[in-house]
């Protein structure tokens, strides 16, 4: 915002300049007539329609819950007129150029709104998912309270780390990204700060929601049906604004990050209609019923529930890793042919896979093997993929003594690797008999989730702040150090105490005596999982505080005064 | 050498590029997903799976909206030990109505399935009240507003209705019965209890709370929890009657 004013002020002292002060009057008056945009007339417009329908919808809402909700549409809406009108009064009459000087003028304000919103979610995320950890290890911390019981604080969890600190790096990585690559300014002119404020206030419903008890129960599409509607509204919105910006592009070729993104986008916008596809029960209700039932829903859930893997938190990041780790180590993608092969056969192998979520189940044996066949196929683009990430490095992997964030970003890279080798290995029916429903998953979810999605998420996060607000480096790459170290602790603790918990627990519900009686009753396969739950908590414990660490040192860059600190800043022990 | 340089035409049109993602995208799921709905050994046939009454489908409702999916499977796989612990493997047919699904994926607790009937009604109460009073190495939360809050259902009829549009069989004189049929199944000893069980065979009627004044959220989700399962009988199914 300074800087649009800054930018702003220094345009109408240029008007100023000529000589003749009635001439300016004039060449003003033909070049800028100033006008509402048709984006704006139309989204005030819009907007203004939304708040009363919503207003209308909390008078008659079944439950009070659903008119909180509605009423938070209105105050929304009734923002967003406001700042619509509050901006055209405000701005110049031509609205920004897309080039000035033959240089592109990108637009940052969005990509800096999504990294802040990012790190905020992030921390949000992590400690919520640290009291869910708690409450396993503890139950008394469920606290007899409904919005803080296990079973609504689970999808808050995996809701604010998935869609909130993933989504919001997503959106800010794919803005930035996109610019840079096609040397074009950011498509659309309200609409790249309807999509990240859009999504933010999805966060906001979904989160709430689930606290209020307002679920359909599918996981990680626990949104009821009117965040659902909204979502699409604003995932339309991210995809035009992407491809807009991709079609004004001053590059002939598209890059290898921009497919990733779009496969990503058009993904998540075709799983999203097909797993959500529900009929509420009024309009006043936020309850909704699903078209699908029974086997038929389980395998729609799966085939959305998989590829939000494979394409929210993996073709996305993976977007992430071929432009960043190249930027970082400077150095050139390794292989152009190989980025072709993994692109092409991820994306087509990865939809297969999700009956693997279903094995021994009532799903026909036919959709179970499929879904296995493909799921250990996805091994080799998988690793394809890693190898191209991995081997970008040659003749820079020096600079990982040096340099924490590209560290960061290797490493994210070898734990993809491994959670893509151990996921085919769980997709082996014989394997998934022992490993589903127990802990193992929950492991083997954490290790794709931090090692690879968070680590490659910070690296780039560390490496766009300098970028996005004009600072030499970071305030300390000691902390970075620390930071790096600490979680990754953390994240061996984790997932070395889920293997454990997970095999043993599996073990245990298909023990036998001699006599050929089942050796354990249920709960006394629960009572030996607590030493592992207490591991897996401080695990998560020490995740949270590297990310506290982060970000204390982004907040420092971000307000430094001058342009970047000297090395050797005294590191921040870490508070334990 | 010139096969790889076709590529460059999706690099170079980003709409056919849109189009070859989306085309690759759809194979897989399109091959999985739509003969589910046209393969008729999909889903097998049984007696006995009724729709879920009202009071049912209220207590499931709120089954939902506290997460229990999050740590309870409702899917018993066709191995030894689970068989021996939990009862029947599950057909799909036993969850023909559900909508959404609650098969579930961790089981921190134990499957559900199949828990109709294995505990008292007073067990419930208690459990949902305290688990650890019933079960001291128990990690679930309690659930003590259940008992206290009122079942607020004056609207199931609306529920009813549109699932009878999405194809569950719901009779027109279900859906005006719905309210009074609700009533009538959390109460012990009510009149109307035969015309319900009329309507939903095997309908468990009775006071399940415990406390005959008032209808509860407890009422219903142990009506809920003690119909699971149930609805098939095993000594009268034959697992080859299926087998192609």
């Amino acid at each position: 915002m300074v800087r649009a004013r800054v930018a702003k002020a220094g345009s109408e002292r240029g008007v100023r300049l000529p000589s003749r002060p009635g001439l300016s009057d004039m060449a003003q008056t033909i070049t800028s007539q100033k006008n509402m945009t048709f984006g704006e007339v139309g989204a005030a417009a819009a907007f203004a329609a939304l708040a009363v329908l919503s207003i209308v919808v909390a008078a008659k809402a079944y439950t009070p819950e659903y008119a909180f909700h509605a009423y938070l549409f209105a105050a929304g809406s009734l923002w967003a007129v406001f700042k619509i009108l509050d901006r055209y009064y405000d701005r110049p009459a031509d609205l920004p150029p897309l080039e000035i000087a033959g240089k592109p003028n990108y637009s940052m304000g969005p990509v800096r709104f999504a990294t802040v919103a990012a790190m905020v979610w992030g921390i949000a995320g992590f400690a919520v998912g640290l009291l869910a950890a708690l409450q396993l290890a503890f139950p008394v911390l469920n606290l007899d309270l409904p919005w803080l019981s296990f079973g609504r604080i689970r999808p808050l969890h995996t809701s604010a780390v998935i869609f909130a600190f993933g989504g919001n790096v997503l959106i800010a990585t794919s803005f930035y990204v996109v610019q840079r690559t096609c040397r074009a300014r950011l498509a659309g002119d309200i609409a790249p700060w309807f999509v990240v404020l859009g999504y933010n206030f999805f966060i906001v419903i979904a989160g709430t929601g689930y606290l209020l008890g307002i679920t359909q129960s599918k996981e990680y599409a626990e949104p009821e049906w009117y965040a659902d509607l909204w979502l699409t509204v604003v995932w339309v919105a991210y995809f035009l604004v992407f491809l807009g910006t991709v079609m004004r592009r001053k590059e002939p070729h598209i890059y290898v990050a921009n497919w990733f993104y779009l496969a990503f986008i058009l993904t998540i916008a075709v799983l999203h209609l097909g797993n959500n596809a529900a009929v509420p029960v009024s309009l006043f209700s936020p309850k909704s019923y699903i078209v699908w039932a029974g086997v038929q829903d389980a395998l729609v859930q799966w085939w959305y529930g998989h590829n939000a893997v494979g394409f929210f938190l993996t073709a996305g990041f993976l977007a992430l890793m071929y432009y960043f780790i190249p930027k970082r180590a400077d150095r050139p993608v390794y292989s152009y042919r190989l980025s072709i092969i993994h692109f092409w056969a991820l994306i087509f192998l990865y939809i297969w896979a999700g009956p693997h979520h279903l094995h021994y189940t009532a799903l026909p044996d036919w959709a179970q093997t499929l879904g296995m066949t493909f799921s250990v196929m996805l091994w080799m683009p998988s690793w394809g993929g890693m190898i191209n990430g991995l081997m970008t490095l040659s003749g820079a992997w020096d600079k990982l003594r040096t340099d924490p964030v590209l560290r960061m970003m290797v490493v994210s890279v070898a734990f993809y690797g491994m959670a893509t080798f151990e996921g085919p290995l769980m997709s082996v029916k014989a394997v998934n008999s022992l490993s589903h429903y127990t802990d193992w998953t929950i492991g083997h979810v954490h290790s794709g989730a931090l090692g690879w999605v968070a680590y490659i998420s910070f690296g780039a996060i560390y490496c766009l702040v300098p970028w996005l607000w004009n600072r030499k480096g970071l305030y300390s790459t000691k902390l970075v150090n620390w930071h790096f170290w600490i979680s990754t602790i953390g994240i061996v603790l984790y997932i070395s105490a889920m293997w454990v918990s997970g095999i043993l627990q599996g073990l245990m519900w298909r023990a036998y005596t001699s006599l050929g009686f089942l050796e354990y009753s249920f709960i006394e396969t629960v009572e030996a999982m607590h030493p592992f739950y207490v591991i897996r908590a401080m695990g998560g414990a020490l995740f949270l505080v590297g990310a506290l660490m982060m970000a204390w040192n982004l907040w420092k860059t971000i307000t430094a005064t001058e342009a970047a600190a000297p090395e050797g800043q005294p590191a921040l022990v870490p508070a334990e | 050498m010139s096969l790889w340089n076709k590529h460059a035409i999706l690099e170079k049109n980003s709409i056919i590029l849109v189009i070859g993602v989306l085309i690759v995208i759809a194979i897989g799921g399109l091959v999985e997903i739509v003969p589910l709905f046209y393969l008729k050994s999909t889903i097998e046939r049984v007696e006995g799976v009724r729709p879920y009454t009202p009071l049912e489908l209220a207590g499931r409702n709120i089954y939902v909206r506290e997460g229990c999916y999050n740590c309870h499977s409702q899917q018993i796989r066709p191995l030894r030990d689970e068989i021996e612990r939990y009862g029947h493997y599950s057909l799909a047919a036993e969850s023909m109505y559900d909508r959404p699904f609650q098969w579930g994926s961790k089981r921190t607790g134990p499957d559900l399935a199949r828990v109709g009937a294995k505990y008292s009604d007073d067990w419930h109460r208690d459990h949902l009240k305290s688990p650890k009073s019933v079960v001291p190495g128990s990690v679930m939360p309690a659930y003590p507003w259940l008992a206290e809050t009122e079942l607020k259902a004056d609207t199931i009829a609306d529920d009813l209705k549109v699932q009878a549009a999405l194809g569950v069989p719901y009779s027109a004189e279900m859906i005006e019965k719905a309210v009074s049929d609700l009533k009538a199944q959390a109460t012990t000893d009510d009149p109307d209890a035969d015309a319900l069980q009329k309507r939903y065979p095997k309908a468990l009627a009775r006071d399940f709370d415990g406390n005959p004044q008032r209808i509860t959220e407890a009422d219903a989700l142990i009506a809920y929890l003690q119909m699971l399962g149930t609805q098939v009988d095993f000594k009268l199914y034959d697992d080859k009657a299926n087998i192609r």
